[in-house]
């Protein structure tokens, strides 16, 4: 018995480290997300209302929703959130026609309220973040993460534009009207935002999780307690 | 006044004789290790199931059109909605952890042996539609790795001569995976299958009190009639139906000793199932994959479109054969095999701790052989990956052929009379 454990255990290590070997890892740069950062959320959802709400519906999540979650009042999220008359227990949609929106960019915007949840909120910040000037592309841009995207460059006017060389190695933008670090710290916001609106249940999620466990951890030593008491005269 | 209402309930129905035969008088082996918590779980998982999957079901719309926000709004809107989801996300996963981790335990001590031959063909059949049941639930949430993942197993029925294409037509009810699919997955999921699957729990408990339960030793507790000095006896009080007929040793009620320590068993569990669920719910992209978190689109298949990590086993024994239809078969034998153990099986000692140094040899290869095929499953098709997993489908079948050939005349340890503690 413990042998057959023991052979287990080996045979599983083995496989795992195969299978470790064969996965690899993009190299994306860490966003260092933090979602108790209300401020971060903010601002985050404040830039995705003014520079990509336009293309990028994020048709699952409301707006009251996210003014609960994220700590604004309600007047205030009606007066400097919501710009075009919709009411607040609404979806956080546009007017788009996706029809039109193809053919202007080759493919329809996608939705992004579960974007951080299906590229990962490393993928967004290291996206936001590498574009570079290509006079081959549409709108003069391209992106070292994800090749020929079909938008331009939203936050030019943020960063700057940068140009790559030939070992791919992306220049610091230049003639932007934020500095390096803070157009980082507006992708990041950014960022943490598109993670939130990804699973707005995310906090609660973990806070009601120790709870539950610690529950748990009681009740299994009540029971393993009780079984004890029971079972002291089979042994 | 309870004890009246007993009176007249059991006059009208078996209910205390129930309770009593297959609980509190029903003889348990007193030597039930670790392995033994599975079935109670599995039992568990099946109740989580259909208690968060009927809640699930009051919110979700099953339409191409609708199905993924729906299920976007149970994850936002609907009140712990994705409280529910995740409770059934991951009981899906933990169910085929605690199933497989059960038919291990089968394959351990020898528990499809006469006469368990038919309680292990229930179980198999149980695992069966679990499977089908799986499959479909998976296409409800109608994301991208919903659809093609769907799209690829119904495939395989192509793969059948002469009828294969009528049959997937016949299959999704379209040319293509389509909102008609998800209609009848989705009926298939919430009325069709959870009605055989329950029926087919309940026979497969029927089975095993009818033949009662084997134990890590693979020794009887059931002796016959006369054969045991009565002081010998177990000092409990079975039901008639097994104590009339047979002299029990080594036994114990099964309430409440296993329902105490069972109980134990679904705390430690729920630790473990609990912390998937509240801090890695999507189970590191193998409970819950990337790709279903956009909706269905036929034009943009995934970039690696793998099953679920529980059908990794099967999908590896289907891609590592180069031809479609000898895949299809390899990947149904694979199942079909699990079946037949008990006959593939022709000893007599039931238990590995008294059988021979080949047969946990032959026990270790195989679990390491699935493991291996499952991990396999879930990465993309590379030489490599063929070589090994076409060495793992070898160990995967090798156990059962060499099941046959060892076990008519294998060198066993001698078995004792009595279960040893």
């Amino acid at each position: 018995m413990k042998n057959l454990i023991k052979a287990l255990a080996f045979g599983l290590a083995t496989i795992v480290s195969m299978s470790a070997l064969a996965s690899s890892g993009g190299n994306l740069d860490h966003a260092n997300n933090d979602l108790t950062d209300k401020e971060s959320l903010k601002n985050g959802f404040k830039t995705y209302i003014n520079y990509c709400l336009g293309c990028h519906q994020l048709q699952y999540q409301r707006y009251n929703r996210t003014f609960k979650d994220l700590g604004i009042e309600e007047a205030d999220g009606i007066a400097n959130y919501m710009y075009t008359g919709e009411k607040s227990g609404d979806l956080i949609t546009n007017t788009m026609p996706t029809k039109e929106a193809a053919k202007w960019f080759g493919t329809a915007p996608p939705d992004l309220t579960l974007e951080a949840r299906l590229r990962s909120p490393d993928w967004i910040y290291t996206y936001l973040r590498s574009f570079y000037m290509d006079s081959e592309r549409p709108f003069g841009v391209n992106n070292k993460v994800f090749k020929d995207v079909g938008m331009p460059h939203v936050l030019q006017d943020l960063q700057g534009v940068s140009s790559i060389d030939k070992h791919g190695n992306i220049s610091p933008a230049m003639g932007g009207t934020l500095s390096a670090v803070e157009y980082d710290v507006v992708v990041r916001d950014l960022t943490n935002f598109l993670e939130y609106v990804g699973e707005p249940s995310k906090l609660e999620r973990k806070s009601m999780g120790v709870n539950v466990i610690l529950f748990l951890f009681i009740f299994f030593i009540v029971a393993y307690l009780l079984k004890k008491e029971y079972w002291k005269d089979i042994h | 006044m309870l004890a009246n209402f007993m009176a007249w309930m059991d006059k009208r129905l078996p209910l205390t004789d129930a309770w009593n035969k297959h609980l509190a008088q029903y003889p348990a082996p007193k030597n039930f290790n670790f392995w033994y918590f599975f079935g109670s779980l599995a039992m568990l998982v099946l109740v989580n199931q259909i208690l968060t999957g009927v809640w699930l079901t009051m919110s979700y719309e099953p339409s191409g059109a609708g199905a993924f926000a729906s299920v976007e709004y149970i994850m936002r809107d609907v009140d712990y909605g994705w409280l529910l989801r995740y409770m059934h996300s991951t009981g899906a996963s933990a169910f085929f952890v605690v199933v497989y981790l059960h038919m291990m335990r089968g394959l351990m001590y020898g528990s499809y042996q006469k006469p368990r031959e038919l309680l292990w063909i229930f179980g198999m059949l149980i695992f069966l539609v679990l499977m089908a049941e799986a499959f479909m639930g998976y296409l409800l949430p109608w994301g991208n790795m919903s659809y093609w993942g769907a799209q690829v197993i119904i495939s395989l029925f192509g793969a059948i001569p002469v009828i294969g294409d009528d049959l997937t037509l016949w299959i999704r009810g379209d040319y293509v995976i389509s909102g008609a699919t998800l209609n009848r997955f989705f009926a298939l999921h919430v009325i069709a299958m959870p009605l055989v699957l329950v029926i087919l729990v309940f026979l497969h408990i029927l089975a095993l009190h009818e033949v009662g339960s084997n134990n890590p030793d693979g020794v009887d507790i059931k002796k016959p009639k006369g054969s045991i000095q009565p002081e010998e006896l177990s000092k409990f009080t079975f039901h008639k139906q097994y104590s009339e007929k047979y002299d029990i040793v080594d036994a114990i009620p099964f309430h409440p000793y296993y329902s105490v320590k069972d109980i134990m068993g679904v705390a430690g569990f729920l630790i473990i199932f609990c912390w998937v669920m509240f801090f890695a719910p999507e189970g590191g992209g193998y409970f819950m994959e990337a790709p279903n978190f956009e909706p269905a689109n036929g034009l943009k298949t995934p970039e690696h479109i793998a099953p679920v990590w529980y059908f990794g086993p099967f999908y590896t024994i289907l891609r590592v054969i180069p031809d479609k239809l000898l895949g299809a078969i390899g990947m149904f034998s694979a199942i079909i095999v699990l079946f037949l153990v008990p006959w593939f099986d022709r000893g007599v000692v039931k238990s590995v701790r008294f059988r021979s140094k080949l047969h946990l040899i032959n026990l270790i290869q195989f679990s390491i052989s699935f493991i291996a095929l499952g991990i396999l499953g879930t990465l993309p098709a590379t030489p490599t990956a063929n070589l090994i997993g076409t060495i793992a489908s070898f160990g995967y079948f090798g156990f059962f052929v060499a099941l046959w050939f060892y076990s008519k005349n294998e060198k066993c340890k001698p078995v004792p009379e009595r279960v040893s503690h």
